[in-house]
């Protein structure tokens, strides 16, 4: 079946999803079933939220649907008509359009560019030409405010997003897939996003929303499927359900919403930091000028959407990347470019961002990793040798206390699931370094389990006394563990303050740039 | 009709081992097909190329010669290729052990006894292929420059230096005109098990240096910082570990080795240094495929090393006997080479077809 392609710009698509029906859908990956009789159906109009909990199977099904994998078994109806999607270029004849959670643009490119390649209607000379105007049309119809001659690599990550959806609508999408919209975006940009989505819904299209934050879910969305471990636990109408009951349903369990945070006067000062410049690795100065303190028995966040400096000032102060000018103190010992193993040696946890790329080696076993930032001192190692039945043992400890999901210890950590990589990280850490934990995102991407799991460890961590830098984009987080917050925006900190005397809505704005704040801080 | 590719699970040693199996034989019958351009069947030229290796004293005796200098290119290939990176320059790192232990074994030979001559010659036949070996490492890790070409280049460097050595300055004066240095004392020679070209030294530091370079990978701190570069190099940049230092640890022991390999030519074959073709006839490239089919364990090293050895004596064989020419052992072992490579796809992915 081929959707009739003229004037579908005008009239968005010949023909509109009215239904989709995914019946049966049944997918199983070595090891481990990802959909088992998934059923799911999307009226046009709505906004259907997917829930579930990493690893439950949101991704693996829209992937069934956008043609990227093949089910086992199982059907999928649009409007009534059994159709076989095999490629996302079927997909998007069908009228079916992904966003994906990384996005697929090229930065040297303008917007106009971007949207054009691919675009079949696109007229031979002057591509370009014709399409500003229409990308014209679309901020007008949606409020999808976008430069058609900006370059890409100048835009935020929420303009970003607006061109990934403009160019799904152009090749004709009516239902778009949205695989977490806003893990990139701030609450202001969120927001935008939400107001977008309710115009293209009042024009008929539909959107499936892939999430795992229940606040969204309640917001924005008509009805919600959750998913957990494969399976459909239920359909329902947001408006007749509750955030706990959703919680439950995704998890298993009551979950806990307010973490227990004990009031606790804060140490001396562990890590000190002033006026720190440092480069990344375009040779750009990435961090302009930082200074702040952090003290015992206390949780320092730094919030900021990703590549405002906060990966650099992690290296820099690790000792993983050369801090161009200011310094570094930590427990009054001088650490500006010193080696991360002179680092780790005064006790400094790191639990690294993008897990996976750098926290651990794929291919060696839990054991070998376990040991990744230990190996080369006592007792785990003796002169030039490994103490392999010494790293063993303490390796299968780690796995006991941190209860990490492996097979064994000498599993490959490749085969372990998100949640038990970190699980593994911060055993490995923390076991063996205590003065100083510096911990990047360490949530991203893991179920509400782990999550949960992991929060609490930082909390006990700052009882006991350690000095805790968490970096983050996730704003919950942030104020659920910080007991200070700094906003880092373009290489600076746009303010620092206590937990007490902020808001969301502030934080927000400081996040975008648009706010600063005076120094309330004592420090 | 469709095609799917997934992932597999975990796999067992033992079904690796039946893939290896398979790709060989998958190897030996594409190779085959090379004798079919000839005019000759296959099936009679393998048979050929097996009997005249494995198939007689004679051919064991050959076949052993020939597996001492792949046996230790290829031991220190695996260590290389541990940590990812990709020497392709142990022909030239087997050339310039040979260099130096053949200045030392004629300007030491004639006044100094075996004991003392031989462990030189070896010990500055490993520091020469160490040196040729140091070079691309620290030109990678520094200048970032790949590694491949360094190292490719630096074989034809060794290789041209060799040749105007023994066409000019080294040229012997008891060789009648031919490019050879003068022989060695007997001092500098290295005995054979008798009426075999086996020089047995060789052969044991050989299967000494396995074992030692099997514990090296596994139980060593070094060891173990260079798998962790080679599997993860921001892993290691996280970890702390000095990329410099290790890498030329690494290819000083990966060109050491393979000068050793060097040293056993000169000393236990030829007795002096010649042209390079005579010198090694590609052993430093034959020993990518030793180190591959043993997938990379040092100590699987000692038992591919003989097959592939065996292939070469067959490769003789088949030169002789049927006249064709040596390229053609060459042509196959490549294709056993991608063979053997290839299979990995097939066993880290399921593929199934449906209609």
């Amino acid at each position: 079946m081929k959707p009739k392609r003229r004037n579908t710009l005008h009239s968005q698509g010949g023909k509109k999803i009215e239904l989709l029906e995914m019946k049966n859908i049944y997918k199983k990956f070595p090891g481990v079933i990802a959909n088992d009789n998934v059923n799911l159906d999307v009226e046009g109009g709505e906004i259907h939220a997917l829930l579930g909990e990493n690893g439950a199977g949101k991704t693996t099904l829209m992937n069934i649907l956008y043609g990227i994998y093949q089910p086992d078994r199982g059907e999928i109806y649009i409007n009534g008509k059994k159709v076989t999607i095999r490629s996302p270029r079927d997909a998007i004849e069908l009228g079916i359009g992904m966003v994906h959670q990384h996005f697929m643009l090229i930065p040297t490119h303008t917007v106009a560019e971007n949207i054009s390649l691919g675009f079949k209607e696109a007229p031979f000379f002057y591509p370009t030409r014709v399409i500003e105007e229409r990308i014209c049309d679309f901020t007008d119809r949606y409020g999808l405010k976008i430069n058609p001659r900006a370059k890409i690599l100048q835009l935020s990550a929420g303009e970003q997003q607006r061109v990934e959806i403009i160019k799904t609508l152009f090749r004709g999408a009516s239902l778009l897939i949205l695989d977490e919209p806003t893990s990139v975006l701030t609450p202001q940009e969120t927001e935008e996003l939400f107001s977008i989505l309710k115009r293209l819904v009042e024009e008929k299209h539909s959107v499936i929303f892939i999430t795992h934050k229940l606040e969204e879910v309640m917001e924005i969305s008509d009805r919600v499927t959750v998913l957990r471990k494969g399976k459909v636990i239920a359909t329902v109408k947001t408006k007749d359900t509750s955030k706990k009951e959703l919680a439950r349903m995704m998890v298993g369990r009551e979950v806990i919403f307010q973490l227990e945070r004990k009031k606790i006067e804060k140490g001396e000062e562990v890590l000190k930091v002033k006026d720190l410049f440092v480069e990344n690795d375009r040779g750009l100065m990435a961090v302009k000028g930082v200074s702040f303190n952090v003290h015992k028995n206390e949780i320092f966040g730094i919030a900021g959407v990703a590549g405002n400096g906060q990966r650099e000032l992690v290296e820099a102060i690790t000792g993983l990347r050369r801090v161009k000018s200011g310094k570094a103190e930590i427990l009054n010992v001088d650490v500006t470019n010193s080696s991360p193993k002179r680092i780790g040696d005064i006790g400094v946890a790191h639990i690294p961002e993008e897990r996976i790329r750098f926290g651990i080696v794929p291919n060696l076993s839990v054991y070998e990793n376990a040991v990744l930032r230990d190996y080369y001192h006592e007792p785990f190692s003796k002169g030039s040798f490994l103490n392999y039945p010494y790293i063993k043992e303490h390796t299968k400890k780690l796995v006991r206390e941190f209860s990490i999901d492996t097979p064994s210890i000498e599993t490959p950590v490749k085969l372990l699931s998100g949640g038990n990589i970190q699980k593994l990280i911060l055993a490995r850490e923390i076991s063996t370094k205590s003065n100083l934990i510096i911990a990047a995102h360490p949530t991203y991407g893991l179920d509400v389990a782990a999550t949960e799991y992991i929060r609490k460890l930082l909390l006990k961590k700052r009882e006991e006394g350690a000095a805790i830098l968490l970096v983050s984009e996730d704003l919950e987080e942030i104020f659920e563990l910080s007991d200070r917050i700094a906003v880092m925006f373009e290489g600076k900190f746009m303010g620092i303050a206590p937990r007490e005397k902020t808001s969301l809505q502030d934080i927000g704005l400081m996040m975008a740039g648009s706010k600063t704040l005076e120094e309330k801080d004592e420090d | 009709m469709k095609i799917k590719v997934e992932r597999r699970g975990e796999i067992s040693p033992k079904k690796r081992f039946v893939y290896l199996i398979l790709s060989l034989i998958i190897g030996f019958l594409i190779g085959g097909l090379i004798f079919l351009f000839k005019g000759i069947n296959p099936f009679y030229a393998l048979q050929k190329i097996f009997v005249g290796s494995f198939g007689s004293i004679y051919g064991w005796k050959e076949t052993i010669t020939k597996a001492i200098p792949l046996m230790l290119c290829g031991i220190g290939l695996t260590l290389a290729f541990k940590g990812k990176f990709w020497n392709i320059g142990a022909d030239g790192q087997l050339l310039f052990g040979a260099l130096l232990a053949t200045w030392i074994g004629l300007s030491l030979g004639k006044t100094y006894p075996a004991f003392v001559v031989l462990p030189l010659m070896f010990v500055g036949g490993f520091i020469s292929g160490a040196f040729w070996g140091i070079i691309p490492a620290i030109m990678k890790v520094k200048l970032g420059i790949n590694e491949v070409i360094t190292t490719l280049m630096l074989n034809y460097i060794a290789e041209q230096f060799i040749q105007y050595l023994v066409y000019g300055p080294w040229k012997g004066k008891t060789q009648y005109g031919f490019p050879y240095t003068d022989n060695f004392s007997a001092s500098a020679t290295l005995p054979v098990i008798k009426g075999t070209r086996i020089h047995y030294p060789t052969l044991i530091i050989g299967i000494i240096l396995a074992i030692l370079i099997y514990i090296f990978i596994m139980k060593t701190k070094t060891g173990y910082e260079i798998r962790v570069i080679g599997e993860n190099p921001e892993a290691a940049k996280y970890a702390g570990i000095n990329f410099l230092k290790t890498t030329i640890i690494m290819m000083a022991i990966s060109g050491g080795i393979a000068g050793l390999a060097g040293v056993g030519e000169v000393a236990g074959i030829h007795h002096h240094l010649t042209t390079p073709t005579q010198i090694s006839s590609g052993y430093g490239y034959t020993a990518i495929i030793v180190a591959w089919l043993a997938r990379l364990n040092p100590l699987v090293v000692i038992l591919s090393s003989i097959f592939f050895g065996g292939i070469l004596v067959g490769g003789d064989t088949i030169q002789t006997s049927m006249g064709l020419p040596f390229a053609t052992i060459n042509i196959f072992n490549g294709l056993i080479l991608i063979s053997v490579i290839s299979i990995n796809f097939f066993l880290e992915y399921k593929i199934s077809i449906k209609r």
